[in-house]
């Protein structure tokens, strides 16, 4: 597959949980789209939809940026919320700052960052308390046959 | 075994989709929703009492062959919307979730 590096922004309103996942939906069919090896597409679907639902529920919404080149994809997702305040605690598997309607809606599992750091090659996160997060996924494109870990 | 086989084969209903998938990854049965998202493998089952738009689109997302609501829950209008974006195959069953495990992993002779 040859791509001259493809670009698609995304705008997430905050709080709609029904909207929760439309961006990412709509990558995983671009995604689909350009022949990528099935596992690449799982695994950017599953870190991005983290990433925009912790957007939608902690960050008051914000924007996703997709860039896509010959070897790898890039996600950015940022919000102005409230930020994160302890990085490492976040990180930790069952940890949530999730509402009880939030839980009720099956949300509040507190694997959120532990999944988009699973299911990506590369994590990074900045955030600042009273400024907001940028989560930076970058999953690398496979090609058909590679093996993985 | 495709999805619409089983389906068939247990008497559960189909709410939505063409069941045409096959189910390559086994039962997976869970609630929260992130943990269904790390968890549960490709072209799993996935048995479920979360009725709602948002395990739509983490079937969507996670790649499951489906999504069985036990209990007999009912998806409301913006979940159903959403089975059918993402093309999901959404079936019913009328027991608990352990009991409908039970009965399509004999018959997808898993136990």
């Amino acid at each position: 597959m040859t791509v001259n590096s493809l670009h698609y922004h995304y705008d997430v309103p905050g709080d709609d949980f029904t909207r929760a996942g439309v961006a990412s939906g709509a990558v995983k069919q671009i995604l689909k789209q350009l022949g990528l090896n099935p596992e690449t597409v799982r695994k950017m679907s599953i870190a991005l939809y983290e990433a925009e639902i912790n957007m939608v529920i902690h960050g008051g919404g914000g924007v996703i940026d997709i860039d896509i080149d010959d070897d790898k994809i890039v996600a950015l997702v940022s919000d102005q919320g409230p930020g994160i305040e302890d990085l490492d605690l976040a990180m930790q598997e069952g940890w949530s700052t999730a509402s009880e309607q939030e839980r009720n809606l099956g949300f509040g599992a507190g694997m959120g960052l532990p999944n988009m750091k699973k299911y990506s090659d590369e994590l990074e996160i900045n955030s600042e308390v009273g400024v907001g997060t940028s989560v930076k996924i970058t999953v690398n494109i496979e090609k058909s046959g590679e093996q993985r870990d | 075994m495709k999805v619409k086989e089983l389906c068939e084969k247990l008497g559960w209903e189909t709410v939505f989709g063409d069941g045409e998938n096959e189910i390559t990854g086994g039962i997976y049965c869970c609630d929260l929703l992130s943990i269904v998202m790390g968890r549960a493998p490709a072209g799993s089952l996935w048995i479920t009492v979360m009725a709602n738009v948002n395990a739509m689109a983490v079937a969507t997302l996670a790649d499951t062959a489906c999504v069985v609501l036990a209990e007999n829950m009912r998806m409301d209008e913006e979940a159903a919307a959403g089975a059918e974006k993402g093309n999901v195959t959404v079936l019913c069953s009328g027991k608990p979730v352990f009991e409908t495990a039970a009965e399509a992993a004999k018959l997808l002779e898993l136990i």
